[in-house]
């Protein structure tokens, strides 16, 4: 499924402009990172792609329908979402909460069908979350909490999937599993669109990128060529080493701390 | 300590269906129990037979009129009232994602013994005026409250609903009082005391038959939207990425739950705890699913009336306690109980 930004823009109304004329293409089963520093437009750019928040002027296409004339429901059938962290009301099992994300293709009295505990059972497996199905929600760990939330994600069968910044408080391990269970996905085909810090992981995830700044689009396109080091100097005001790595097959960015290094 | 929590857990989803069918049975018996207790006792099997012929021999003409013309209204009415205030209860909790809120969160039971005073004060002596005096003040509060927590935006502001139920609380709390102050004192002021504190003194078949409806169909098309409540657990966003308009639900529901308890309120008063401990206890027996939550906070907060009832006409009879005494007594140590207990994983 293709989804597309046309001429966003959003502002708030503590903070003004956070999005001015952004345009961005995401082609069917193409991987693609927004980067970009703080308060640059990222998540509200993927609040807006998702439906959730609504532009002041400009149009997201999904599948070249307008988003907003579309049902919340219609859109969660195809786009799903995992958001930096969640925090969910009440005392939830693992396995209900990944249930919710067969919310859009149930009606409201249906039992749980042979194709809903499928793709919930096949979600829990591929997030690796099996063995907590039955633990509450409540009392498991952030890195097990953000495979939950792409578990819940992945049962809605989506074929566009929005992280937003999903990995942001794991560790080293936890980050690693993740990225690595949705790189294969986007292998199988699902377009995934991302907003990550992580330079070289994004670099090691997406065909492409968009570099944001202060709400425009800095530049886009394919991430060798997005990530340079000028363009991450003058986005994020930091000098780095950037290289091709062979063994990832990727572009890598060191970051070069200022000032003299304690003797 | 997580090993007892998974039994828990294996526990609540195991026994949740046969839980509810359990508590239709309460229910019954409840009902049955209801009609037999009190200062004059009728005995069961007589309740059952007047209850299913009219003609039925071992009854006294007396004890028929106890058991088809105040009793069994009572405890009807007390089911629909208790009914409505745990579900309202339960559903404002789902919407608010939090375990403390309460059926009169937006500011409804001030604004309905604000309406009921006005109503008693200035009307003479209608049997009408009074529920529908409480009724219109406690929509009044609901509707301001709601219209003040909504942004330009068109969005509702959850924390603002919040903020504006408990100002606009104390604002009608003060009328009130401003009412009871300048009224000359003497029998209304002691019926809008006693009306404040709650009661089911009140019931006939007319109230049951004007309630029934009301709260049968608030129920059911609550009912409705237990997949959503479920959803909004995830928070507005979340709630919106699998599919379910957050904006919409809390209309639908913040319109239903404030029928559901204005309605109640107006015909028995403002009784306490029952919307806020009765669905607490029921998401700690079996579970936060609101698909099994809402009904069986349905059924228990009925029963838990009728209960309370029975006991508010007999401890002190022929005196009849105000309910709203009972439920208090019984729920804010529980409450407090809970509080203490589980603090921050309510």
């Amino acid at each position: 499924m293709r989804i597309e930004a046309r001429n966003i823009s959003y502002a708030y109304r503590e903070i003004g402009l956070a999005l001015d004329d952004v345009s961005l293409e995401i082609s069917n089963g193409a991987s693609v990172a927004v980067i970009g520093p703080n308060g640059s437009g990222k998540s509200t750019l993927l609040r807006i792609l998702s439906g959730v928040l609504r532009p002041k002027s400009g149009v997201v296409l999904l599948d070249d329908v307008p988003i907003h004339e579309r049902s919340a429901r219609d859109v969660a059938r195809h786009l799903a979402m995992v958001e930096q962290e969640r925090s969910i009301g009440f005392d939830f099992t693992v396995r209900e909460v990944v249930a919710m994300g067969r919310t859009p293709h149930r009606s409201r009295f249906a039992r749980e069908t042979q194709a809903d505990a499928q793709a919930i059972e096949h979600a829990m497996e591929l997030a690796d979350v099996r063995p907590l199905a039955h633990r509450s929600i409540r009392a498991i760990s952030g890195g097990e909490g953000q495979r939950v939330h792409l578990a819940m994600a992945l049962a809605q069968k989506p074929s566009v999937l929005l992280l937003d910044e999903p990995t942001t408080f794991l560790d080293l391990r936890h980050q690693t599993q993740f990225m690595s269970i949705v790189r294969q996905r986007a292998n199988e085909g699902m377009t995934v669109l991302m907003a990550i810090h992580d330079l070289t992981m994004a670099a090691q995830m997406a065909d492409r990128m968009a570099l944001l700044k202060s709400g425009r689009v800095l530049v886009e396109g394919k991430s060798q060529d997005v990530l340079t080091a000028q363009n991450v100097e003058s986005a994020f005001g930091v000098r780095a080493i950037v290289g091709h790595h062979a063994q990832l097959a990727s572009t890598y960015v060191l970051p070069i701390l200022t000032g003299e290094r304690k003797v | 300590m997580e090993k007892c929590h998974d039994i828990m857990n294996f526990v609540k989803r195991r026994g949740r269906i046969w839980i509810l069918w359990g508590l239709v049975i309460v229910m019954l018996l409840s009902v049955i129990a209801g009609i037999m207790v009190g200062p004059v006792m009728v005995p069961m099997k007589s309740v059952i037979a007047s209850l299913f012929n009219a003609q039925d021999e071992s009854l006294t003409a007396f004890q028929r009129v106890i058991v088809r013309q105040i009793r069994l209204p009572r405890v009807l009415l007390g089911m629909l009232v208790g009914s409505a205030l745990a579900v309202s209860g339960a559903a404002m909790q789902g919407l608010f994602r939090n375990p403390l809120a309460s059926p009169y969160i937006l500011g409804l039971a001030s604004g309905a013994s604000a309406g009921a005073a006005g109503a008693i004060l200035f009307a003479a002596g209608s049997l009408f005026l009074l529920p529908l005096g409480a009724f219109v003040g406690a929509s009044v509060a609901a509707l301001v409250v709601f219209n003040l927590a909504r942004g330009r935006d068109g969005r509702t502001s959850i924390l603002t609903l919040i903020l504006a139920g408990v100002a606009i609380g104390a604002l009608f709390s003060a009328i009130t009082s401003f009412l009871l102050f300048i009224s000359s004192g003497g029998e209304k002021l002691s019926d809008v005391l006693f009306w404040i504190m709650g009661g089911l003194g009140r019931a006939s078949w007319t109230s049951v038959a004007i309630l029934a409806p009301i709260v049968l169909v608030g129920i059911g098309a609550i009912i409705t939207f237990t997949r959503d409540l479920n959803a909004l657990a995830l928070g507005e966003d979340g709630a919106h990425h699998v599919g379910v308009n957050p904006e919409k639900l809390y209309r639908w529901l913040l319109a239903l739950t404030t029928l559901l308890t204005a309605s109640a309120v107006a015909v028995a008063g403002t009784i306490g705890f029952i919307g806020l401990v009765i669905p607490h206890v029921m998401r700690l027996l079996i579970g936060p699913d609101h698909r099994k939550l809402i009904p069986a906070s349905a059924l228990v907060g009925g029963c838990f009336l009728v209960w309370s009832d029975m006991v508010a006409r007999t401890v002190l009879a022929p005196a009849e306690l105000p309910v709203g005494v009972i439920t208090a007594f019984i729920g804010a140590p529980f409450f407090l109980y809970l509080l203490k207990t589980r603090g921050a994983s309510l």
